[in-house]
């Protein structure tokens, strides 16, 4: 851009009284040949908190952009080119300018607030009067606003939304009757745990003489049954370890990264042993127990989720077989009967 | 129906008549649900069920109701955003007015999906205007009516309202602006809720 510092005489035709300057540009400076603020818009006085007239035209604004200088003559070079100035009462507010010469060496510079805008707002409490009309800040102040509103009540529902999920998530996968996990979350389970590669143990548990309690205390004290049940399986096993209730008095255990025998067998008689304590059930005392088969998946042989629950459910009728209150593990099973047939097999 | 209509309208009737109210007339409009999501869109058969369950269950006619839900979006704490929208419009009533032709793409530039009916300001003789509103929810033109009392209210202005024609798709109001500065009005600045 090479225009001439001063324009031309027949371009002259507007002369301006202050008061409209102000109304067109409330943030102009103008700047006096020697470089001293002649006058300047009102909202600027705002920003910086005081008059700013009768001093260098540097004690106002630093130019930052495209280069700095604290020349005049350098700064009217620069006509016609997106100026950048921070405030030197605010720095942190940068401003966008552009300048203009006017006659005789003086220059009219004409600043906004650009992206600072929603800042100095706040800052300064500035109103709609302390811009032009035409200028887009208000607009932009609303769209700002709007966007802050939608983008609270967005927020708001995304938060319900995830709540309601998961909520949903847990109903889907919990029984309601006992807290525990469901047939369906159990699944999930055993297909994770297998697909590790972890050991662990399936204890299948099923009740003995429940359908008697059911039978003489009615539906509600089988209920009552059930809960007390599922409380104690709940106080035998660690965190990590997947307690369900996949049928009516049918109960699974998964037992992560435990797979010692004798530890195993103990736990399971222990738990037998506490379910066969009499429970006070609507002031009536109830007697149950429980059998339960167990299979294992080691590191050496990790069978399919499938085979497991079918290797549980043999131990478990094994159990049953014997008489109630037994536990049995699979491959003892598997053990006996090769013996019983005589290692024909 | 866009949610945030809705959703004025049970806040609007909860706050006005108490939730016991709302319920029923969520009972009687044969709905299910008690609340909607301010973002998402709703048959308009539902707001139209809402709509005559709580004029019989209030025995207040239609107009009226949605009036009074027009003041209740602006003068309502909760809805304060919305007053404060209103205000970015101009600093008096007067540019408030003019502004009201912009309403409907100022508020598509803060949800795209709410269409708002489109308002035309004419000059009338002896310092009046009528406000042609046209959309296609007729109901709007009265909740419109509401909403310029009540921002007349807010600026301080006073303001005589004049409906001179209903027809399907709105109506034509008489805009009468009698004094700029009636009243103090309620405050506005610039300084957004967040800032």
């Amino acid at each position: 851009m090479n225009l001439p510092l001063d324009p031309r005489p027949r371009d002259r035709v507007l002369g301006l009284p202050g008061a409209s300057l102000d109304r067109l540009m409330p943030m102009h400076v103008w700047i006096s040949a020697t470089g001293d603020v002649v006058r300047t818009g009102p909202t600027l006085p705002r920003l910086a908190g005081g008059p700013l007239t009768l001093r260098p035209w540097t004690e106002v604004v630093t130019l930052r952009r495209p280069r700095p200088t604290m020349r005049l003559e350098e700064l009217l070079r620069m006509q016609g080119v997106a100026l950048k100035f921070t405030l030197n009462a605010a720095p942190e507010i940068a401003l966008k300018g552009l300048v203009v010469p006017l006659p005789g060496g003086a220059a009219l510079l004409n600043l906004s607030l650009g992206i600072s805008l929603i800042e100095a707002v706040g800052r300064f409490d500035l109103t709609l009067s302390d811009f032009a009309p035409t200028d887009l800040a208000v607009e932009l102040l609303y769209l700002n606003e709007a966007k802050t509103a939608v983008a609270g009540e967005l927020r708001r529902l995304a938060l319900r939304l995830n709540g309601a999920r998961v909520t949903a998530e847990v109903e889907a996968a919990t029984d309601t009757l006992t807290g525990l996990a469901n047939r369906r979350a159990f699944d999930e389970a055993l297909m994770r745990l297998s697909a590790s590669g972890l050991p662990f143990a399936l204890l299948q548990l099923d009740l003995d003489l429940f359908k008697a309690v059911n039978d003489s205390h009615g539906h509600a004290a089988g209920d009552a049954v059930l809960r007390a049940v599922a409380a104690v399986l709940r106080g035998h096993c660690r965190g990590r370890d997947v307690v369900a209730r996949v049928g009516g008095d049918e109960f699974v255990i998964l037992m992560v990264d435990f797979t010692d025998r004798a530890k195993l067998s103990d736990n399971a008689a222990r738990l037998i042993a506490r379910l066969e304590q009499p429970m006070q059930v609507q002031e009536t005392e109830c007697r149950i127990s429980a059998s339960i088969g167990i299979a294992l998946a080691t590191r050496q042989r990790h069978p399919s989720p499938e085979v497991l629950l079918q290797e549980a459910d043999i131990a478990l009728y094994e159990s049953k077989r014997r008489g109630r209150g037994r536990v049995t593990f699979y491959d003892d099973w598997l053990e006996r009967r090769r013996s019983a047939n005589g290692d024909t097999g | 129906m866009h949610g945030l209509i809705n959703r004025a309208i049970h806040f609007f009737l909860a706050d006005t008549y108490g939730r016991q109210v709302w319920g029923e007339i969520v009972r009687d409009a044969g709905l299910e649900r008690h609340a909607f999501e301010s973002m998402l869109s709703y048959d308009d058969k539902t707001t139209d069920a809402l709509l005559i369950a709580a004029s019989a269950r209030l025995c207040l006619p239609r107009a009226m109701l949605l009036e009074d839900l027009g003041t209740y979006l602006v003068s309502h704490r909760a809805l304060e955003p919305v007053r404060r929208l209103l205000r970015f419009g101009g600093e008096t009533f007067l540019e408030f007015l003019f502004s009201l032709e912009d309403l409907p793409d100022r508020a598509r530039l803060a949800v795209p999906d709410l269409d708002l009916p489109e308002l035309r300001l004419a000059e009338d003789v002896s310092d009046g205007f009528k406000l042609d509103c046209r959309g296609g929810w007729p109901e709007a033109f009265y909740i419109l009516q509401g909403l310029l009392r009540a921002m007349a209210d807010d600026y301080g202005a006073l303001v005589l309202l004049d409906p001179l024609e209903e027809r399907p798709d709105g109506g034509l109001l008489g805009v009468r602006l009698l004094d700029t500065s009636f009243s103090a009005g309620r405050s506005f600045s610039l300084k957004g809720p967040m800032a």
